[in-house]
């Protein structure tokens, strides 16, 4: 059986290399590849078919097909009961202001860390590396007591500022991948034409880390979009609520009414798969680079 | 040359640096470093934020939480390490599997990554909602496919998540689908990166495809799956969203893990120095799988 299988594989081999020609191994292989797309799809395809039918239709009459009926109602409930639009502007608010921040931060830092000559460099470096695995955890209970006093809960500010700090490693560390490729007589040469160190970060530099920026941007912009502990402990107040927390509320609001929490698992899903159909080799990009580089 | 000649110090340089690290050293020890400490400092307290009660105890939090049953900590310890066993032994191998099968370059090979990879941009929340409903006991998809195979009867579908011997494989499936297209996508760039010249010269040499991907592939990715095997341990050391979700520590305390214990110390039962405490040795229980996988591959050579 092992030998057989084994033959049939190396045929694929050189078929793959030689011809283009199908192989039972091949055979195999797809029909493999392909249960694995079904099992990747089926759950989203679901959700999207649930989020437009009745409970008549989901609990019985047509559990898995498209809707007989569309009901777009669904949707609207979805909207008005819970403030899915509020929800989702609050993510949208945090998760940019995240991004500037982290990308300030880390862009400046890295600077010092790759482009002054000093003994310190390669600690400090080191040091924020220290980031990539302290978990979120770490912080919990100070923050919050922090924003108790402070009277800081139900804020975004709240959520931005710990976001930008657990961001700032994995921000440093890719934007270290890109800078150090920047070649170090462009510095130079601005510098003897009277730039000073600002000069060449600002005009040299930033303007040349246009790829880091978006692989930051992407890796930050889903880290804050999905995160649920500190937002669902640091802000309770409706108007605070980002996408994760709010639809958890509204699950609780709809236990037995399935379409409406679907209309909402939808909304919060659409828009970044939407996205992700014209990004797809950007945004794997940004994961490969923040843990390949390491 | 040129890096030599411009790096040349000035004393205003010593200024700049302090300048251009000050954003991030302030967020980064102001919300990182400190609050470890912080955390440390917290845990040897019998601590009520709310009320602002804080006594010394020494480790009693510690040796409560290593020894006391009602706390359960090694319960949730042992539940979110079979978690980790899992992800390495069952998620990373299926990763890898689709990594070399794609990696070797496939008709559809962009296609089948780009839908692998696609579970990874959806929220945790949204796919534990989803998976509450897939599990639904009378209309969920799972026990009503199920049913349609004769796999279980009519009157008597399982609880999946309401069962305490099945909660914990309930809970650990979404993660799998979630998170293989992750692992496999880094795995997959390991695999795009070895030479097209290796490959040949063993294929010459009469190497068959297996005997390719096992001396030369996976020597050539092994940092790629350590890092994976790191994220899989420690993201199942801290693992909440899902857990929280789906059934929160239940049926029974079934599915607790660390974070769903700190959480309930923290905000229901206002103990901070106990949930500070456990934050504490999370963090050191990821520290301390990060450097043994680290020793374990290095032994490999």
């Amino acid at each position: 059986m092992a030998i057989g299988k084994k033959k049939s594989s190396s045929n694929e081999f050189e078929s793959k290399v030689y011809s283009k020609k199908m192989t039972p191994g091949k055979v195999v292989i797809y029909i493999l590849l392909l249960f694995w797309l079904f099992i990747n799809i089926f759950p989203i395809y679901w959700m999207f078919t649930f989020s437009l039918k009745s409970n008549e239709e989901i609990f019985g009459a047509n559990v898995a097909g498209l809707p007989n009926e569309w009901l777009w109602s669904n949707y609207s409930r979805a909207m008005n009961t819970g403030s899915m639009g509020v929800y989702f502007l609050n993510s949208v608010i945090v998760a940019v202001v995240t991004i500037l921040i982290t990308l300030i931060a880390a862009l400046m830092a890295t600077y010092a860390i790759t482009r002054f000559k000093w003994k310190g460099s390669k600690p400090m470096n080191s040091f924020f590396m220290l980031g990539l695995t302290i978990p979120i955890h770490a912080s919990i209970v100070p923050i919050y007591v922090i924003l108790i006093n402070l009277k800081l809960t139900n804020s975004l500010t709240a959520l931005i500022v710990p976001y930008s700090a657990f961001s700032l490693a994995m921000a440093i560390l890719i934007c270290t991948g890109f800078m150090i490729e920047i070649p170090y007589e462009l510095d130079e040469s601005a510098s003897i034409d009277g730039c000073n160190r600002w000069g060449i970060f600002f005009k040299i530099i930033c303007p040349l880390m246009k790829p880091a920026v978006s692989t930051v941007g992407i890796y930050t912009f889903l880290q804050c979009w999905n995160e649920l502990m500190f937002a669902n402990i640091f802000n309770s107040k409706e108007e605070y609520k980002t996408l994760p927390v709010g639809i958890q509320g509204l699950s609780g609001a709809y236990t037995t009414d399935w379409g409406p929490i679907g209309a909402a698992l939808a909304v919060a899903t659409f828009p970044m798969l939407f996205v992700y159909i014209f990004l797809s080799r950007r945004i794997q990009d940004s994961f490969i680079a923040g843990a390949v580089k390491g | 040359m040129g890096k030599e000649i411009y790096m040349k110090k000035t004393a205003s340089d010593r200024l700049n640096i302090f300048l251009f690290l000050l954003p991030g050293l302030i967020l980064f020890i102001g919300i990182l470093i400190a609050p470890i400490f912080l955390s440390g400092y917290y845990s040897l307290f019998n601590y009520n934020a709310v009320s602002g009660e804080m006594s010394f105890i020494g480790f009693d939090n510690y040796k409560e939480m290593f020894s006391s049953n009602a706390i359960g900590f090694m319960k949730a310890l042992g539940n979110s390490l079979l978690l980790a066993a899992l992800s390495v032994f069952l998620q990373l191998p299926l990763s890898l599997g689709l990594a070399l099968v794609l990696g070797k370059g496939i008709k559809g090979e962009r296609i089948f990554l780009s839908v692998y990879f696609m579970p990874v941009l959806i929220s945790t929340v949204v796919i534990g909602q989803l998976f509450l409903k897939i599990y639904n006991p009378s209309y969920g998809i799972l026990n009503i496919v199920l049913e349609k195979l004769s796999i279980i009867s009519a009157d008597n579908h399982p609880i999946w998540l309401g069962n305490k011997n099945t909660a914990l494989i309930a809970c650990f499936i979404p993660t799998l689908w979630q998170y293989v297209g992750y692992h496999m996508l880094l795995m997959y760039a390991g695999v795009k990166s070895v030479p097209i010249e290796l490959r040949e010269a063993a294929m010459l040499d009469g190497a068959t495809s297996g005997q390719v991907n096992r001396y030369i592939v996976l020597p050539y990715i092994k940092s790629i799956i350590k890092i994976s095997v790191i994220f899989a341990i420690t993201g199942s050391l801290k693992s909440f969203d899902l857990i929280y979700v789906l059934t929160n520590g239940g049926p029974l305390h079934a599915t607790e893990v660390p974070s769903t214990i700190m959480i309930e110390m923290l905000f229901q039962r206002n103990r901070y120095g106990m949930g500070s405490a456990i934050a504490v040795m999370l963090i050191a229980l990821c520290f301390v799988f990060a450097l043994i996988v680290n020793k374990i591959f290095r032994e490999e050579d």
